[in-house]
Formats: C-alpha cells, structure tokens, sequence
C-alpha cells in the first residue's frame, strides 16, 4: 500500500479505501489475452446501472394501477420532458441486458469458463440470470398492453398446472382469480424494489467470486499458477489501467448500437416492444397472437412442444435448469473451445443456431409444422447437453452404438405415442432430424477414417498445469 | 475475598455444553419466530376480502344475441360468452365426438343442470367461461367450416391462437391439443324465457 498524507490516508484508517482499490483493480491482475467476447460481463454492469437509473425517473411518473397505469405510461412518452427517451433506454436497455447476458453466457460455453474453479461463479451467474427473467417478466406487465396482460395471465398459469397446489399458488401470485389490479401493485412491487436489490446483490456475490477464483480466458490459462520473480502472473496484467481502458472501447461501442435502436428503432419491429402493448389490456379479449418478448422465446417454444400444461411446464423448467449443471455435464478437461474436437465444436455451433430457431418457433402463431419443428428441435436442445457429456472423454465405439440406439428407440417410441392420420407423414419426415445429428455424434467416431473428429487437440506448454 | 477469586475462576472455565445448549434453543426459537412471522407476509397476498367479495351475478338478455351470433359479457373479470347456436350448429356435435377428449364431459367443469352433449341448460344457448383450461388464453370463436388456417375437418367452435386448442360448438376439447379438459361452463339460471343470470344457479333443479 503507497504511503499518501492527508484525506486519503485518514480515510484508510478508518475504511479499507486503497487496499479495495489495490485488490479489485489496480492490483487486481486479469489475463493479458482478452478478446471480444470479454467485453460482455462489464457490459452487463453498465446495462444494469441504467436500467436502475432510468427506472428510478420512471417511477417518478408511472402509476401502478389498472385504472391509470397504460395512460400513465402514454403521459410519460408525451407530456413529461424527454419521459420518451428515458422510457425507450428503460425498454430497450431490457432487450440489450438479454442480448449482452446471452453473448457473456455463450462466452463461457466456448471457453469453458464454468469449469474448476469456476463452477460456483457459473451457477451464481445462473441465479443471475433467473433473477433477471423475474425482472424483465414483471416488468413487462407495468405498461398494461393486451400483451402485458395475456403475457402475465399465461406465465402465471404455469404454476396454476402444477398438480395439488398449482391452481392456490396462481391465485396467491395474482393476488385474485384473474389478472388484476391487485396483481400489476404487487408487479410493481417486485419490480422496482424487490428484484432490484436481489439482482444487485447477486452480482456482487458473481465480482467477489470471480476475483476469489480469476478470469478464465480463451486460451484457458490459469494465470494464477504462473508467477514472476515479483509475485505476479506473468501472463496478467492489471485490471487498472489496462482492461479499465479497453472496456471504455467496448462501452462507447455498445452505446452506439443502443443508440442507434434507441432514436431509430426503439421498437425494433415488434421485437423489443410489441405492436399489441399499444392496446389497453382487455380481459375480455386474447389478441390474435400472442408471444413473450424475444429472450424468453426458446423456452416458450419447448412448452408449446408438448399438449400437456404439466409435462410442458417441466421440460421448460428442465430447459433452463439444466445449464445449473453445465459445470458437471461437460468433464472433459480442456477449457477452451480451441483446443477441443471437430465434434464439439459442431455440437455447441448447432446448440446456438437451434437456441435461434427455438426463439423465433416461439415469437410465430401455431401450425402443424411449427410445432412439429418445436418437438425436434427441443429434442436437438437437450442432446446437445448430452452430446457435452459424451464428448468429455474418449469413448468406445461399443459406448456409443449403445446410447445411439437407445435415443434412436426413445424417440421413435415417442413418435409412435404421438402419432395420428393428419400428422404421420410430418413426424416420420422429422425423425430425420435428431436421426441424422445422433448419426454424426455417435456413429461417425465410431469409423476409423473420421476418429480424428473427436480428438481434442494437444494444448500449449503454457495451458498445461 | 475467596469469594471474587472463585468468581473469576469460572468465568476462565467455559462450560461448553451449557453453550452448546443455548446456542441450539435460541436458534431453534429464534428459527421458530422468524418463520411465524412470515405468515402475515406470506398471507397478505391472498386475495382480498374485497377481493373476494366482489363478483355479483351478471344478468344476460338473450333476444339479443343473433342465431350463430357470440356476445361476451365480463363475470368475475372473466369473459363469459353466450353462443345461439342454429340447429345445423347442434348437429355437428354428434359429427366430432369421436375426435374429442371427453365428449361426455365427464372431467369437465359444469352445473350438474348442464346437459352433458349440448353442455347447457337449453340446446340452442350455449354459456361458456371463455378461457382455455390450457394457459388461460381466450379462445377465438370460429363458427365457419373447413376454414384454410384450421384444415377440412374443422366444422365450427374455438380455436385458441396462443397455443393452438381446439374446441367444439360445445367447448369440449379436441385430441391431440394442449388443453387438458373442456371449457368450464359457469353457474347460470333462467329468470324468464329470454333473461338468464350468470353466477346464479336454479336451486331446484341442481338438487
């Protein structure tokens, strides 16, 4: 600690000022090897200072009633001064959470940064990020559009197909048998002070264990385990000045982006609000379509996957609780993405473009079709995490024959189950589809001439412990 | 003074399962009050008592409603739909049983009044809560046959667009949908030929 005279060191012996900033940042030492995708994480940070900051002015001015809240809302984009740009932040800065939140999550994914250490900072990240859905879904019913309403009435329904006590615990979060006034309050309530304080609470939690454990990086070096003369990893640097400074590159960047959407597309085709919350909720009458906001719409479309309100909600909470367990699916050893096989990188590269296909499933009406691709699709979702499973180590090609017949059979007695004269030729069509991604995973290895599709790659001196 | 030097004594001693024991009772109570006192927190979202009082009988009159017309009316917050069915209506709910889940209405929600095939008081009008037992969506009414979206089978009733349910002239749910059971049909009576109540039930004639 430099010695300083004066306020700073009066200061220090009564508050730990210059040993946080020495330990957090200017000491704080982060691999030197950084690319793009580590912007993301301080991203987050700044969306969520706006978001709180943005939602304060709002709250100046919104009323959470049933009676004034959709006008209250038209007031602030037309009678309060610049209300239209503080509340277009506030509604795009809830899209741009999701999409920078997605990219730091896909960031973990290729590089492995849920592995040891790293498994508890992944699954408070996880609570991150499950706190956040509360958030966004809640705040969604304040504007009091039909989709606001038609939104909350369908989410809440969730809990209502639990058996025994679903029906009791969807009246208890309404606070009334259908969606009311009672229930946007009690929103309200959650939305600007409850989740707030967990979301800001768990992200200190995420800071304190990523500084407890360090960053990961895309080459998947424990930079720890490497020190100079001086006591210092010899392939970090510190986080002040050298990433304080980068990551002010990546801010004015993504508030260019945001700003662009915010003067010029604030509603970004429906997609960040849509068409139908323009209209006044009406209990009386569902619009013609509805959908959940973009981020929520993978899930959405594994519900819509299966007729049954109850198995439905499961293999959507299964959807989502299953990245929990990342840290424990995916054994292999090597972290990054860059030393992993052909097979890996194929399976993670098809979870991204399924992860699309299953959102924009979810943002669409119904048709055979549609939800004939929801099925597979889901079905391709959770393979994948299988698929991590697998390719964690070198396997046999008895081990794979093995699995590949029994999903083969699980999803042919599944189709068998949902079969009927105006769907067969749809289903048996589709069938090619988990068939042909099995294939490539599991039997493919198994010839000798592509075995180096799942070789991992050998890692340089320096990534080896 | 003996007496201080004993005091002092004891005070260096601890008594570890005296420790022990007051740690765990004071936990366990203290443990005790925190949950106790959740249940006024917990409780206070409950409904109401105005809540729970509000949701008076609304009263319908029928001379309104066009034949194969829908009228929506707000009950409890709900919408509750009165259908006049046409005699060509009634004959396609004979047409679809064997498409439907449960045409007899046996795990449906009803007035014991209801007939269990018509699924109302009087064949012609139909009274339904319009929300789906899926997700709770409010289905659209689709009295027109073979429309291109609902494909050649289709011979008029609701059709929910969040998550594609079907139902029947009747509201019983059709196979192969993500509703589990038929739409509920709310307790109503006739107070005059054309004059129903909705929230009220004929007690006579439940009994």
């Amino acid at each position: 600690m430099q010695k300083s005279g004066g306020l700073l060191a009066w200061i220090d012996e009564r508050f730990p000022l210059s040993k946080l900033w020495q330990e957090h940042l200017a000491q704080y030492y982060a691999p030197k090897n950084f690319n793009f995708w580590y912007f993301f994480g301080s991203l987050a940070l700044l969306v969520l200072v706006m978001q709180i900051l943005t939602g304060i002015f709002l709250t100046m001015h919104y009323k959470p009633d049933a009676e004034q809240a959709f006008a209250s809302v038209e007031y602030i984009m037309r009678d309060v001064e610049w209300g239209w740009l503080i509340r277009y932040m506030h509604s795009t800065g809830a899209s741009a959470f999701f999409i920078v939140v997605y990219l730091h999550m896909f960031r973990a994914l290729m590089y492995g940064s849920f592995k040891k250490p790293r498994e508890l900072l992944w699954i408070i990240g996880m609570f991150i990020y499950l706190a956040l859905m509360a958030e966004a879904f809640m705040g969604y019913l304040l504007p009091w559009g039909q989709m606001s309403y038609w939104g909350a009435q369908v989410i809440i329904n969730l809990f209502g197909a639990i058996p025994y006590i679903g029906p009791d615990l969807a009246i208890w979060i309404r606070g009334d048998y259908v969606v009311s006034d009672a229930t946007l309050n009690r929103f309200f309530a959650f939305h600007v002070i409850a989740f707030p304080l967990i979301l800001v609470g768990l992200v200190f939690v995420h800071i304190i264990a990523l500084h407890e454990v360090g960053s990961n990086n895309p080459d998947g070096i424990e930079i720890k385990k490497k020190k100079g003369a001086d006591g210092t990893p010899l392939d970090g640097i510190p986080f002040h000045p050298y990433y304080t400074v980068k990551d002010l590159v990546g801010v004015v960047v993504f508030l260019l982006f945001f700003s662009i959407v915010v003067f010029y597309a604030p509603e970004m085709g429906g997609y960040f609000l849509e068409h139908n919350n323009f209209v006044q909720a009406n209990p009386l009458v569902t619009p013609e379509h509805i959908s959940p906001l973009w981020y929520f719409t993978p899930f959405y479309t594994v519900l819509r996957a299966i007729p049954d309100p109850w198995y439905g909600v499961l293999a959507m909470a299964a959807s989502i609780l299953i990245l929990f367990f990342v840290p424990w699916i995916d054994r292999n050893p090597v972290k990054s993405i860059r030393y992993r096989s052909v097979l890996h990188k194929l399976n993670l590269f098809v979870f991204v473009g399924v992860f699309f296909y299953l959102g924009y499933l979810g943002t669409l009406s119904v048709d055979p079709f549609r939800t004939e691709m929801a099925v597979r699709f889901s079905e391709l979702y959770f393979l994948f995490f299988f698929m991590l499973w697998v390719h964690s180590s070198r396997r046999s090609s008895k081990f794979n024959s093995s699995w590949f017949v029994f999903f083969i059979a699980l999803i042919t007695f599944y189709d068998v189950m949902r079969l009927y004269a105006e769907n067969s030729h749809l289903i048996m069509m589709s069938w090619f589809i988990p068939t042909i991604f099995l294939l490539v995973h599991l039997v493919l290895p198994n010839i000798k001439r592509f075995a180096y599709l799942v070789e991992d790659k050998a890692e340089p001196e320096r990534v080896q412990k | 003074m003996p007496e201080d030097e004993n005091k002092l004594e004891d005070d260096n001693e601890v008594d570890i399962t005296r420790r022990r024991f007051l740690t765990a009772s004071a936990s366990i109570v203290g443990g005790i009050g925190v949950v106790t006192t959740m249940v006024p927190f917990v409780k206070s979202m409950n409904p109401s008592a105005k809540t729970q009082a509000a949701g008076a009988p609304v009263e319908v009159d029928l001379s309104k409603v066009e034949p194969g017309a829908l009228m929506r009316e707000e009950w409890r917050g709900k919408p509750v739909w009165v259908v006049h069915r046409t005699p060509d209506m009634l004959k396609t709910l004979k047409d679809v049983e064997p498409q439907l889940r449960d045409p007899d209405s046996k795990e449906s929600q009803q007035p014991a009044s209801v007939d269990k095939h018509y699924r109302s008081i009087k064949p012609e009008t139909l009274v339904l809560v319009g929300i789906c037992t899926h997700l709770g969506c409010s289905p659209t009414y689709r009295p027109d046959i073979a429309p291109e979206d609902l494909g050649p089978r289709w011979e008029g009733g609701f059709f929910c667009a969040c998550h594609g349910s079907r139902f029947d002239l009747a509201g019983r749910v059709f196979h192969n949908v993500p509703a589990p059971k038929n739409l509920e049909v709310p307790p109503y009576r006739y107070v005059s030929k054309d004059k129903i109540v909705i929230g009220e039930l004929d007690k006579k004639k439940e009994a």
